[in-house]
């Protein structure tokens, strides 16, 4: 370390040199940090630019060497593509309800697990084994239990339905899936939201004289806003890029495709990555349309960005 | 040698904001120095200053005659007792004990030579073994301790070791800090915004306000002498009781009565060149129930309406409202912010007064009140000074 | 019945319901697994007939058991170098000074909420081009790249709730910031790290579009992209039974890492969620 060397400047009018402790702290940090922010970067700022390049392209993957430059026409033509709108259309329905009856029930399924007052072991590992499971094995589940003569499930519909074939029961059993397969995780973060509502204060809305309903909707999700906003930036998001259940359910095939399908079917089955990543990039942007809109309209606090506490 | 030399020390954020201004004080080898003041006064940033936790903006610290403004805390020699004691919790009493002498690279046999005889010292043997979690609250501040005591420093840094003990186990772990700092004959300097561990611990006090240092000087004497409102109404509990007054020619005029001055203070007041307007400040201590007092206490009696009556055992509490309302200073509103009062809504102005328990006083009733007036100090209003204060005091 | 009988009765059958709900899809396809191909076709949820022959058909082949070797060899890895990473930098944004931390945190946050189908072009290109598609490595690098956020999210949460004095004290004993790092709050943090690990690992394992996407043949390819290539015991039969047998052996650890674990992965979850 080094010794101390303020011996020409005694009444000492310090300029803003660093204190050793403090530049030590400012070293380490930077140096822990290096590491997984250049993985971070180098893995996702290099090909995010290589997207935007890619879809300012023609680029036939069967023809490599035809690639050539072409400006902005990928976006008009996957903006005026009606694939484009049906498969926005499904993502934003699919996103809105599945996210809507996961917090209805994972909130339902909090409360009874925040009371729960035996058995909390046995549910906590109900809850996470759909959390667990690879979603390609439910989706599978699904599947099979929904196919006419496989499944039970299919078996108690009426004869002859497929309901995969169809657009709109086939949305709904993709929803299903997806609602079964992540309610449990929005219930685990609901949970912990629920945990921070300080039990007397409900106590004295009790004693106020409110009754179950009105102190959940009074005392309860009032407090636990925070909570709710940031489970349901996460849930947005993931069910926005909704693709596994989808591919097993039924390919994407009777309109049923989302943006991440279509994307996935433009580069890999015609294997066009000039469509494909203009497809990709326009994804991107409604992310972050959807991140924008929940942090500074509803001011979901975006995590880790707290303060020192000294 | 251990003396610390702080010479204009001053701490000022990036932001502008100044924590301590002009801090100047020499603590002798063997000292115990204790700095009080309310919270957010810069006593806790003086002593991570010390400690080497926050860099000194301007001034010198010296420790041992050595310049350290640079030099960082493990290099400074100095031990430091946190207030949540910052114990490790996944190592035992022993490890924690020894962490510092173990990265200072010392033999294990020195180690545990040490951390035994800290132990002894201590009483904490049969607890070398445990862990933290399993220690009571006053166990764990004797380990605090102990991991200061082994490395043999040139200073303690004590940051309010005491606050997290409930109020008996505080005044028990009081005296064994007392009597430890005695016995070991270390540099200590103690951090406290509770007035009376600053009063029974210190060789000296160092009352802080808002970063700057209001008066230095042994208990007693901030007792009798303060140098300004704030410390008068800091130090002592119950604390003075300030009245608003006018100076009119021997005479001191209050709402309790018109209280003569002797000779001393009326040239003090001369000499400072009071203002008509005055703040008086009285103890509870310089009341008494004039039925009790023989007459060669001669001096001024007001009857007053006693509004509640409290009784501690050794003596009894008279609380009465004065007439007139109460004397208006920054200072005090400061003094009222700090203590909660100001938020009680409490309207009237409520004087104190400590009786001998052979009171008849009752609430409801009244009371003749003698006054001390030799003990009454005049304060200037407009700057909070103590104008009465005689010369032969103001030496540290 | 007494208001108590009558609220454990109802506990216990909102738990029953809780655990049926979560499970049956999960019997279902373990049902699957043991019925003989022949009886595919009927639709019963408990089969009639048993048979292991289905999980002898996927092991079989080596292309099954290739896709377990990718998967676990694949996850655990990723999840190695997330962890050690994350804790480095979860350390380091939960409670060190220094500049360029709001980016980072911002900059992780973004690539937490990216969709991967925009990654996955540019990547799948890239890897073709440097001669790194169906290989361990082309997964690894996404894989880590993407677990890093939820790593550095969870393990900034744990360092977050050790008590802060801890590093002042250390600092005072005479540790540098290093020091203070590894020999007091990193042992502090190891259920922290424990837990991080296993939500990684489950990510990692789950994972779907980069396995189809970035790999072609058994070298690098994940169980959960072979599953979908499967072609069954013969051309003509429906690959139902293999799947479903697939299915459940890739579930059971999973399963079974969830049950020893479960207080430690919920413990992960709502901290990293609740202190943000």
């Amino acid at each position: 370390m080094t010794p101390a060397t303020s011996l020409g400047d005694p009444a000492g009018k310090k300029t803003a040199k660093l204190f050793e402790g403090a530049r030590q702290e400012r070293r380490l940090g930077l140096l822990l940090c290096a590491p997984a922010a250049i993985v971070m970067l180098a893995v996702t700022a290099y090909p995010i630019a290589y997207a935007i390049h890619l879809s300012l392209q023609r680029y036939d993957l069967r023809f490599p060497q035809q690639a050539h430059w072409v400006g902005l026409s990928n976006y008009v033509a996957v903006l005026s593509s009606p694939f484009w709108w049906q498969a926005l259309w499904v993502t934003v329905l699919i996103t809105l309800v599945s996210v809507a009856i996961e917090l209805v029930l994972g909130m339902a399924l909090a409360l009874v697990m925040h009371r729960a007052v035996f058995g909390r072991g046995t549910v906590r590992t109900a809850v996470l084994i759909p959390y667990g499971i690879v979603t390609v094995v439910a989706a599978y589940s699904w599947q099979y239990a929904w196919t006419p003569g496989v499944g039970y499930l299919a078996a108690l519909l009426p004869q002859g339905s497929a309901p995969l074939t169809d657009q709109w029961q086939a949305i709904g059993l993709i929803i299903l899936a997806e609602v079964w397969k992540t309610t449990p995780f929005m219930a685990l973060l609901l949970l912990a939201g629920l945990a921070l509502v300080p039990e007397e204060t409900v106590r004295a809305a009790m004693v106020d004289g409110a009754t179950f309903w009105q102190r959940l909707r009074l005392v309860v999700l009032p407090l636990m806003k925070p909570a709710i906003l940031v489970a349901l930036l996460f849930r947005t998001l993931d069910a926005f890029r909704v693709f596994d259940d989808i591919y097993v359910l039924t390919g994407g095939s009777n309109g049923t495709g989302s943006v991440s399908i279509l994307g996935y079917d433009n580069l890999f089955t015609a294997l066009n990555l000039g469509i494909g990543s203009a497809i990709s990039v326009l994804t991107f942007l409604c992310v972050a349309v959807i991140a924008f809109v929940f942090i500074k309209v509803f001011g979901a606090a975006a995590p880790g960005g707290e303060p020192e506490r000294r | 040698m251990a003396e610390i030399v702080l010479d204009g020390i001053t701490k000022r954020y990036p932001d502008g904001a100044l924590a301590v201004k002009d801090f100047n004080l020499t603590i002798a080898d063997g000292e115990f120095v204790i700095l009080v003041g309310p919270s957010g006064c810069g006593k806790s940033t003086t002593l991570n200053m010390i400690a080497g936790l926050e860099d000194i903006t301007e001034g010198t610290l010296s420790i041992g005659g050595q310049i350290v403004n640079d030099r960082a805390p493990k290099d400074r020699d100095i031990a430091m007792v946190f207030q949540s004691y910052a114990l490790y919790p996944h190592m035992t009493v022993r490890a924690n004990m020894g962490f510092a002498l173990r990265l200072a690279k010392v033999d294990k046999a020195t180690i545990a030579a040490k951390v035994e005889e800290a132990a002894r010292i201590l009483d904490l043997t049969q607890h070398l073994d445990r862990r933290p979690a399993n220690l009571s609250g006053g166990q764990r501040q004797r380990v605090a301790m102990g991991r200061a005591i082994v490395r043999d420093p040139k200073a303690f840094l004590m940051d309010e070791p005491l606050s997290n003990l409930d109020a008996k186990l505080r005044v028990q772990m009081r005296t064994q800090i007392a009597a430890l700092q005695r016995r070991l004959g270390t540099t200590t300097v103690y951090v406290t915004h509770d007035q009376v561990e600053a009063m029974t611990l210190g060789d000296r006090v160092v009352v802080m306000r808002s970063g700057i240092v209001q008066q230095v000087g042994s208990p007693q004497h901030l007792y009798d002498a303060p140098v300004n409102l704030f410390v008068a109404g800091f130090i002592g509990s119950p604390g003075m009781n300030f009245l608003a007054a006018t100076l009119e020619q021997n005479t001191v005029r209050t709402s309790l009565g018109d209280l003569p001055l002797d000779d001393c203070k009326r040239r003090a007041l001369e000499r400072a060149n009071a203002p008509r307007e005055v703040i008086m400040g009285i103890r509870p201590e310089d009341f008494e129930d004039a039925a009790l007092v023989d007459d060669h206490g001669a001096g001024p009696v007001c009857t007053v309406t006693v509004d509640v009556r409290e009784s501690v055992g050794s003596d009894v509490y008279v609380h009465f409202t004065e007439s007139e309302g109460p004397a208006h200073s920054a200072d005090l509103a400061e003094i009222a912010a700090d203590s909660g009062l100001a938020d009680t809504g409490a309207q009237e102005h409520r004087v104190v007064a400590r009786l001998n328990t052979a009171t008849r006083a009752t609430e409801g009733a009244h009371l003749d009140l003698w006054i001390n007036t030799p003990r009454i100090h005049v304060f200037d209003p407009r700057n909070g000074t103590n104008l009465t204060r005689r010369p032969d005091q103001s030496m540290n | 019945m007494s208001s108590r009988t009558r609220t454990l009765t109802s506990w216990g059958v909102a738990n029953l319901i809780v655990v049926l709900y979560a499970l049956f899809p999960v019997w279902w396809i373990v049902a699957l697994s043991f019925k003989d191909p022949s009886t595919l076709g009927d639709g019963d949820f408990i089969p009639r007939e048993w048979t292991w022959e289905n999980y002898r058909g996927i092991f079989q082949t080596s292309e099954f058991t290739r896709a377990l070797v990718n998967s676990i060899g694949i996850s655990a890895i990723a999840t190695t170098i997330a962890v050690v990473l994350g804790t480095m930098a979860a350390y380091a944004v939960a409670r060190l000074r220094f500049p360029g931390k709001r980016p980072l945190i911002g900059v992780s946050l973004l690539i937490a909420m990216f969709p991967p189908i925009s990654l996955v072009s540019p990547l799948f290109n890239i890897e073709r081009l440097l001669g790194l598609f169906d290989t361990w490595t082309g997964l690894i690098i996404p894989y880590t790249t993407f677990s890093l956020p939820l790593a550095i999210y969870t393990l900034s949460a744990f360092f977050r709730e050790i008590a802060w004095d801890l590093e002042k004290a250390a600092r005072v004993d005479g540790a540098t910031p290093w020091q203070a790092f590894r020999l007091v709050i990193a042992p502090l943090a190891a259920p922290g790290v424990f837990t991080t690990g296993i939500l990684v690992f489950i990510f990692c394992w789950n994972d779907f579009l980069f396995a189809i996407s970035l790999t072609s043949t058994t070298s690098a390819r994940t169980v959960p992209a072979a599953i979908a290539f499967f072609t069954g015991s013969s051309q003509f039969q429906q690959p139902t039974g293999s799947i479903a047998a697939a299915a459940v052996v890739i579930t059971i650890p999973i399963v079974i890492f969830v049950l020893l674990f479960q207080r430690r992965i919920v413990a992960g979850l709502t901290a990293g969620a609740v202190k943000g």
